[in-house]
């Protein structure tokens, strides 16, 4: 029997020289006549550790971290096929301290499976969700949805069941799944990873909300930025269609569901639901008034379910496992668990799938190990470049939609951003707001123009222009543009530049306010 | 723009209507013939979008505004290589504006430009989804994680080997 080894072809993995240490590998054990068997599979989430390799071993799966093409005869020499000691060896991977502590149900499988096999995808409780959606009624499988308190992970936390009630409910002759892969805030990867690593999932995800509610078509819209996630949504889908799993015929069900995997073309603002359906639809991609909520009038007018890639991948292990046993999970009015994306200035980055409650400092200094550089932690990003920026002094904050917004940020995405002490929060604010004008669809004017008009008066407080009456004019222009601009980008930008004010103001004030004389004595 | 229409296209216009003819059936075609013609021709020619307009029936302002809104079709091929180097806030909290300056000191590269013999494009990009591996580029649609001053240097040299 041939051993087998597992080198992901998770794109992190890729990025740190996993393809070449694969091929190593292979040659290795040619050249050493042994029998291996190659797995590609996903990442683990470790992603500080890859290429994290793996063996499978009688005592389970040891892992080798870290491994670089030159380290496979060393690797050989160790005995690594049957879990032998190495340096770079780490021991049960799933006995790690970072595998062992995290709640992984959305997760579970990611890293673990090869994600092409349909056949390792059912040995790991693939499809039991499906099936049995598929033996309930389409308004039962509704109701487990909002039973299981599952909320929109794509940052906007709106209850998943009811927006499938408002499809369910509505009549047309044909409705949509459309999901949300424009996966573009920075410091999450979530979404990536797990189209990368166990795109099935995924896949059954959106045949259940199709059954639901009566929609047949799916659509994935990934972001262009993620060239190996299209790829290997596309390579499933095709897999998963060849399997009988999705079709005119649903696993022998007689029901029918198919879907296709969109590319997104480079616009930030895709993200947003009713900008993304103009794209799928092959228009600019500007943001629709609401309403009509999309799930009454969504893609081509037809009543639409569009939900984020981490809630359609929740569902198979709610479904599968109960709506309470999801419940179960969580805090307050945050329930399930989060994939948590650990970014930026950290010593050990990755995914970490937790109950919501964890709070901020638990993710970055314990999991994370605290700042890449050495340096003293400043600042924590959370939710991508909309999301707030948290002092020192506010890491307890726990991660559940409500406690977030209580502190004046938002859960968003799940991912966090350290930032070490060489961090200039005024040029950050600025950033927010210059993101906002590159990627402003430009359809409402507080948006559009506000973002400019935000740099302009970051810089004029930042050289001490007329400081006090241009924060109060940032102030204001924020205020507009919460409350005027018609989404989230416009909506949102104000956010990591009013926490940046409040909480880092000293940044603000570095310069002297040299001009302040020559203002006054004007008439 | 009269003068033009007068000059011999750029692009096999054959080719460009056999692409799109493959897949004007699907819904909402637009974007997926977009990027089949820039796979196929490196960049959307101004002259490509009539023949889109009239095979989805649009007009012609339709299609000019889809290819003009998304930062990923160009009107004009890119380099043999396209670097993108991302600019967002995790890859900004590991340095990546200090490669970007190192690129356009050392290099002599500047985002959004291509090199004066087309060997080379920069370009920036917001979020790659790399981000517990800041700074991350990709390099011909290929990621790197970790970057830093010597392994940019290295990429650049490759990348230069690989041209001859």
């Amino acid at each position: 029997m041939s051993a087998r080894i597992f080198v992901p072809a998770d794109s992190s993995a890729l990025a740190v020289g996993a393809e070449a240490v694969a091929r190593a590998i292979a040659k290795e054990a040619r050249a050493r006549g042994l029998a291996v068997e190659i797995v590609r599979n996903g990442s683990r989430g470790m992603v500080w550790l890859e290429p994290l390799v793996e063996v499978e071993t009688p005592q389970g799966r040891i892992g080798y971290g870290q491994v670089s093409a030159g380290d496979a005869p060393a690797l050989f020499d160790a005995g690594f096929l049957q879990g032998g000691e190495h340096p770079a060896r780490l021991g049960k991977v799933e006995d790690l301290d970072w595998m062992a502590r995290q709640q992984r149900l959305t997760f579970a499988r990611c890293g673990v499976i090869d994600p092409l096999s349909l056949e390792d995808y059912r040995a790991h409780g693939g499809f039991d969700g499906l099936k049995r959606a598929l033996a309930m009624a389409p308004a039962e499988v509704v109701e487990e949805v909002v039973d299981s308190g599952l909320r929109g992970r794509g940052g906007a936390g709106f209850p998943t069941g009811i927006k499938w009630r408002t499809v369910a409910g509505a009549e047309a002759d044909r409705k949509y799944v459309v999901c949300n892969a424009d996966e573009g805030d920075s410091g999450t990867f979530a979404d990536r990873m797990l189209m990368e690593g166990d795109p099935f999932t995924l896949i059954e995800g959106m045949t259940i909300a199709g059954l639901a509610t009566g929609a047949t078509k799916g659509f994935v819209y990934i972001r262009s930025e993620y060239p190996h996630a299209f790829r290997a949504m596309q390579r499933a889908i095709d897999a998963a269609r060849a399997g009988g799993w999705l079709g005119a015929d649903v696993a022998g069900s007689g029901r029918a569901f198919d879907m296709e995997a969109r590319l997104g073309a480079g616009a930030y603002v895709c993200g947003e639901e009713t900008s993304l359906l103009e794209s799928l639809e092959g228009r600019r991609g500007q943001v629709r008034a609401k309403p009509p909520l999309p799930a009454v009038q969504g893609l081509f007018g037809k009543p639409t379910v569009i939900n984020n890639v981490l809630s359609l991948a929740s569902v198979p292990w709610i479904l599968a496992h109960g709506a309470k046993a999801y419940a179960d999970f969580g805090m307050g009015r945050s329930r399930g668990t989060q994939p948590f994306q650990i970014a930026g200035n950290v010593k050990r980055g990755g995914l970490v799938e937790l109950a919501f409650g964890v709070t901020i400092r638990e993710l970055v200094e314990d999991f994370g190990g605290g700042t890449a550089s050495g340096r003293k932690l400043r600042a924590v990003q959370v939710g991508g470049p909309l999301g707030a920026y948290f002092p020192e002094a506010l890491l307890d904050t726990p991660l559940d939609y409500e406690a977030m917004l209580a502190a004046k940020g938002m859960l968003g995405h799940g991912g966090l951003v350290a930032f070490d002490d060489s961090v200039d929060l005024a040029k950050q604010a600025r950033f927010a707001m210059q993101f906002c004008a590159i990627e402003s669809c430009g359809k409402c004017t507080p948006c559009r123009i506000g973002s400019t008009r935000g740099v302009e008066v970051i810089d004029k407080i930042v050289a001490g222009v007329a400081r006090d009456k241009n924060r109060e004019l940032l102030l204001d222009l924020c205020d507009a543009m919460t409350d005027g601009s018609l989404c989230a980008l416009g909506g949102l930008t104000p956010m990591p530049v009013l926490s940046a004010l409040t909480h880092f103001s000293e940044d603000f004030e570095r310069k002297a306010p040299a001009r302040q004389a020559a203002e006054q004595v004007r008439p | 723009m009269g003068q033009d229409t007068q000059a011999p296209l750029s692009f096999d216009e054959g080719r460009a209507l056999e692409i799109i003819g493959g897949l004007a059936h699907l819904e909402g075609a637009m974007l997926p013939i977009l990027h089949a013609l820039q796979d196929a021709f490196g960049h959307i020619d101004a002259r490509m979008v009539p023949l889109v307009a009239s095979a989805l029936n649009v007009s012609r302002a339709d299609a000019h505004g889809a290819v003009s809104f998304y930062h990923d079709f160009r009107d004009a091929p890119a380099g043999r290589h396209v670097l993108r180097i991302c600019r967002a806030e995790s890859c900004q909290s590991m340095g990546c504006e200090r490669l970007v300056e190192h690129l356009r000191h050392t290099h002599r590269l500047t985002p959004g430009e291509t090199t004066a013999d087309g060997a080379l494009t920069l370009e920036n990009v917001y979020c790659l989804g790399q981000c517990a591996l800041s700074p991350a580029a990709l390099v011909d649609g290929e990621p790197v994680g970790r970057l830093d001053e010597k392994r940019l240097d290295a990429l650049l040299g490759q990348l230069k080997g690989a041209r001859a």
